[in-house]
């Protein structure tokens, strides 16, 4: 009976503990990584933000330049078409690869924009609505069951109506829309961690309200809210694109990729690629995303997995 | 012959090479005798009643020379065949009866879809039918139960209804996994009696699968103790609780509170169940086992007549015949 | 059960009166005086002016003027297009048919399919169909509809010449509207292939339209399926002798059925918002584009109570989802 037990008490000493207890950070790519999906939506992302970045150095042309002689070219590999403008050029003769360039930087700084405009304001009343469950927490509520009342799309149509279009305007408008999710993510992560031993232990060390609310808690709650962020970035590109397209959005010339596919709407019968190229674009961004997202939400809630 | 007649089953989860979970198991089941199977969790008492049901799964293999049910050869059995002696000539009743019935359902339905199923009874007669089941199990006031969902039933009143349902098609064969561990205490014994009652009245077989050696003495003429997937005694009631042959047998009895009176504290095994990927050379129960010698370590002894019982052990306990 | 749903009315009406206040508030938000936006005009006679802003109610102190609102809409006066002068109320049931006939073919084809899908997914789970299921629903999930719908149209119409391009039947045919619903209309008017013409005219928008749902149900049909199929009243199915079918579609399904659900609700209000988009690419005579194009056109009475009509029928779709979710989940329903 004696050989196992001293085997076993031996054993754990001889085990590299880092190997044990990876640092979060790798133990979360390690996780993430394991997703091709998710690694490939982020390689594409790269890509974009890169492109968005670095769009006047990048972008062949100047993405509102009119080639007169040029109208409707199209792309390289089809007759008719030169290195000139790789992806072709649109009804005004500009080079359609320039304009997707510029327009990635619009819609990742509206998809950007957005999200920190309804994520700040979103948690701070989400947390309110967690910590005053009396009075405060169900008025928001009922204010958010409003908003949520009307589809996103319907009601960020509405605001626009109201603010009239425009760029700022539709970064606005999107960041309403988007606000609920965050503040009943919030709200739900809080009234959850606030039953914790460890709230309780904070509070009897006499930790004040913010430092509860920010220090304690939060952080704890950050999980779905990171996932969610990146859900609503995507759903952001998407709204504002759709809000390009009909005309509510970002107005033209400026080449937001909605804007774009509005304008090209018009070709259909004889440029197909004026048409395809703005809206595949999006859908890959958004995929990409998304995807993102999946991979984000296995590697850091696994309690979220089966949610659709 | 026996109703049940089971020789060298073995289940694995993965390829032929797995550690398996059913190891070599034989086993027979006369017609109208209660065998109870006793065994820690884990031991394979449940994998090898479902594996008879024919409710293992892929990546789930079975294997056995025999695996003869009244007469029928249950392996050669196609899936519509099974299906008509699974339900209806063997009946299972589960563990834990709060999640074993479909919430979405009343109890009349969930009863009469047997009926419909194996007796062909239709309407009326089968509503008829499900209301006397209803009233055999001793549920009070069975006619109002029967438009009743799951959750509206206490966990004695849904086994019950399990129980009904499983009886629903007469079947020569009871199997009870641990039909009283997820109950009250005070509605355990109330259970228990209902099955024995049963069994008695309608002469079926009835496999109990237990670790309440308590209800084994009271109830079983027969009982298989499991280790490690494995049957490692099987025997006659008052002698295998008297003369336990196999170490690990006498261990379980030494862990009854009542057999250890005046000792300071309960009996028990050092040592954990081997795992899939620690499973020892010799002897299963060798790593824990208090008398081992060198030879357990390295064969594994086969499960063979003893003085009162057969069991799984080269050097057995209480060979002195009386 | 009646107490189930009164509870749930009781729900609905802080929701309304919160819609009421947005949709009021819209028409008072409009930077500028709102007489010269609505006519498009810089400089208003004054006492034109003052007459519209009496006939818009705009004249007295914020408070009276909701109350005026509620007054109005009480009685069923939700105002008058700008446009046409018609009530917005009958401009909104002539064209509700339209858009409900575009939503249910959509959701039926999201539904048959996204369910067909998911169980399929789930019980071939990591096969090859699985992971396709998966992926295509997730691009499903991150199409823009309005880009998709403009592909499709650009394929088969354009291309193949299979499918018309716009609008809800052929501009020759000539059906008398008896229901709204173009495809009943068309059945029984007298004009041939008018049906086929009305079924060619909806299957592009449908498909469009139903696309974002069909991801979002089939998703969540294979998620749900996995979980019950793990469930012991499955074992307990099973171990009744039940067919493989009866299994999965009766015990399993009706219970994966219930969260499925849940989101087949939500997804009519998205519904709602897609249609928007689709009715524009189809020129689908429907109350989406009549909502954009009244915004075009600064027609705000339209604008405000179109809004208003469209929250108050999600709501209500919603309550009924919840009623049914209710019958669906015995354990709900019986809540007290």
């Amino acid at each position: 009976m004696t050989s196992p037990i001293s085997k076993a008490g031996t054993a754990p000493g001889a085990v590299d503990h880092s190997s044990l207890y990876p640092s979060p950070y790798k133990e979360f790519w390690q996780a993430f990584s394991r997703n091709k999906g998710a690694v490939a939506g982020l390689a594409f992302m790269l890509l974009v933000v890169f492109c968005a970045l670095f769009a006047p150095w990048v972008a062949p042309h100047n993405p509102s330049e009119q080639y007169r002689d040029f109208l409707l070219t199209p792309p390289v590999w089809l007759e008719g078409g030169t290195w000139q403008f790789v992806l072709g050029t649109d009804e005004l003769g500009r080079d359609l690869l320039s304009r997707l360039i510029q327009g990635a930087r619009l819609s990742l700084l509206i998809g950007l924009s957005s999200v920190v405009m309804s994520l700040i304001p979103g948690i701070l009343l989400g947390l309110f609505a967690g910590f005053f469950p009396r009075l405060l927490g169900p008025s928001i509520m009922r204010l958010m069951d409003v908003m949520l009342a009307l589809p996103s799309l319907l009601l960020a149509v509405a605001i626009v109506a109201i603010l009239g279009p425009g760029l700022i305007n539709t970064v606005i408008a999107i960041a309403i829309v988007s606000l609920p999710s965050y503040v009943r993510l919030t709200r739900a992560a809080v009234m959850g961690e606030l039953n914790r031993d460890y709230v309780t232990a904070a509070r009897l060390a006499g930790a004040g309200l913010p430092r509860l609310m920010f220090v304690t808690v939060l952080p704890n709650c950050m999980a779905p809210l990171i996932v969610q962020a990146t859900l609503s970035f995507s759903s952001a590109i998407l709204d504002a694109a759709a809000l390009g397209f009909l005309g509510l959005g970002v107005q033209p010339p400026t080449p937001e990729w909605g804007t774009m596919l509005a304008s090209a709407r018009d070709y259909i019968e004889r440029a197909w690629w004026v048409v395809s190229l703005p809206g595949l674009t999006i859908l890959l961004s958004v995929l990409a995303i998304n995807l993102m997202g999946d991979g984000l939400r296995d590697a850091l809630d696994p309690k979220l997995k089966n949610a659709a | 012959m026996s109703l049940l007649q089971i020789d060298n089953l073995n289940v694995r989860f993965g390829d032929a090479n797995a550690v398996p979970v059913v190891d070599g198991l034989d086993l027979a089941v006369d017609a109208g005798e209660i065998l109870a199977i006793v065994g820690e969790s884990g031991s394979g008492k449940s994998v090898t009643m479902m594996a008879l049901m024919g409710l293992i799964d892929a990546p789930g293999r079975i294997t056995a020379d025999t695996l003869r049910f009244a007469g029928t050869d249950m392996l050669k059995l196609s899936a519509r065949q099974r299906r008509k002696v699974v339900g209806k000539d063997i009946a299972m009743v589960f563990q834990d009866p709060m999640t074993a019935l479909n919430p979405s359902f009343t109890v009349g339905y969930q009863i009469e879809e047997v009926l419909r199923q194996h007796l062909g009874l239709k309407g009326k007669a089968a509503r008829q039918r499900a209301l006397e089941l209803l009233q055999k199990v001793e549920i009070p006031a069975a006619e109002s139960r029967l438009d009743a969902y799951p959750h509206q039933l206490s966990g004695g009143m849904s086994q019950r209804v399990a129980i009904a349902m499983a009886i629903a098609g007469e079947p020569k064969l009871l199997i009870a996994d641990e039909p009283t561990t997820a109950l009250d205490v005070t509605i355990q014994a109330q259970i228990m009696e209902l099955l024995v009652n049963l069994q008695k009245e309608r002469n079926m077989a009835l496999i109990l699968i237990t670790h309440d050696l308590a209800v084994v003495a009271e109830t079983a003429r027969r009982v298989c103790v499991m280790y490690a997937g494995q049957a490692v005694e099987v025997g006659q009631v008052p002698e295998l609780f008297e003369v336990p042959a196999h170490p690990y047998s006498e261990a379980l009895l030494a862990a009854i509170p009542e057999h250890s009176i005046g000792a300071e504290r309960l009996a028990t095994l050092p040592g954990i169940v081997p795992g899939r990927y620690d499973r020892p050379q010799g002897c299963l129960l060798s790593p824990r086992c208090p008398y081992v010698q060198e030879h357990c370590r390295r064969q594994r002894p086969a499960l063979d007549p003893k003085a009162h019982s057969l069991a799984r052990c080269f050097y057995p306990l209480n060979q002195e015949v009386a | 059960m009646l107490s189930f749903i009164a509870r749930r009315l009781g729900l609905l009406i802080p929701t309304f009166f919160g819609i009421t206040l947005l949709t009021f508030a819209l028409i008072r938000l409009i930077p500028g005086d709102p007489v010269e936006v609505m006519m498009g005009e810089r400089r208003v006679d004054p006492e034109m002016h003052a007459q519209a802003m009496e006939r818009l109610g705009l004249n007295k102190p914020l408070p009276a003027q909701y109350v005026d609102y509620i007054g109005k809409l009480a009685q069923g006066d939700l105002g008058e297009s700008l446009r046409s002068r018609e009530s917005v109320w009958s401009e909104f049931l002539t064209l509700f048919p339209a858009t409900v006939e575009l939503a249910f073919c959509a959701l039926l084809f999201a539904g048959v399919f996204g369910l067909l899908a998911g169980v399929i997914a789930a019980l071939k789970r990591g096969s090859l169909f699985d992971h396709g299921v998966m992926g295509i629903s997730l691009t499903g999930y991150s199409m823009p509809i309005f880009w998709w719908g403009l592909v499709l149209i650009m394929f088969f119409s354009v291309k193949l010449g299979w499918t018309p391009v716009t609008g809800r039947i052929d501009v020759l045919m000539d059906i008398e509207p008896r229901t709204g619903f173009m495809l009943i209309d068309t059945l029984l008017s007298d004009e041939e292939g008018a049906f086929k013409d009305a079924l060619m005219h909806l299957i592009l928008p449908s498909i469009v339209l139903g696309t974002i749902p069909l991801a979002v149900i089939a998703r969540m049909t294979r998620s749900s399926m996995l979980e019950v199929l793990r469930e012991d009243y499955i074992r307990t199915a099973r171990a009744k002798g039940l067919s493989p079918a009866r299994i999965v579609f009766i015990h399993g399904l009706r219970n994966a059925l219930i969260p499925v659900l849940t989101v087949f609700g939500l997804q009519i209000g998205t519904l709602l918002g897609g249609a928007v988009l689709t009715e524009t690419i189809f020129s689908w005579p429907g109350i989406g584009k009549w909502l954009i194009e009244a915004i075009g056109a600064r027609d705000y009475p339209v604008v405000q109570n179109g809004i208003l009509l469209i929250a108050c029928l999600v709501i209500l779709v919603n309550f009924v989802v919840d009623i049914l979710y209710g019958l669906a989940n015995p354990r709900i329903r019986h809540q007290r």
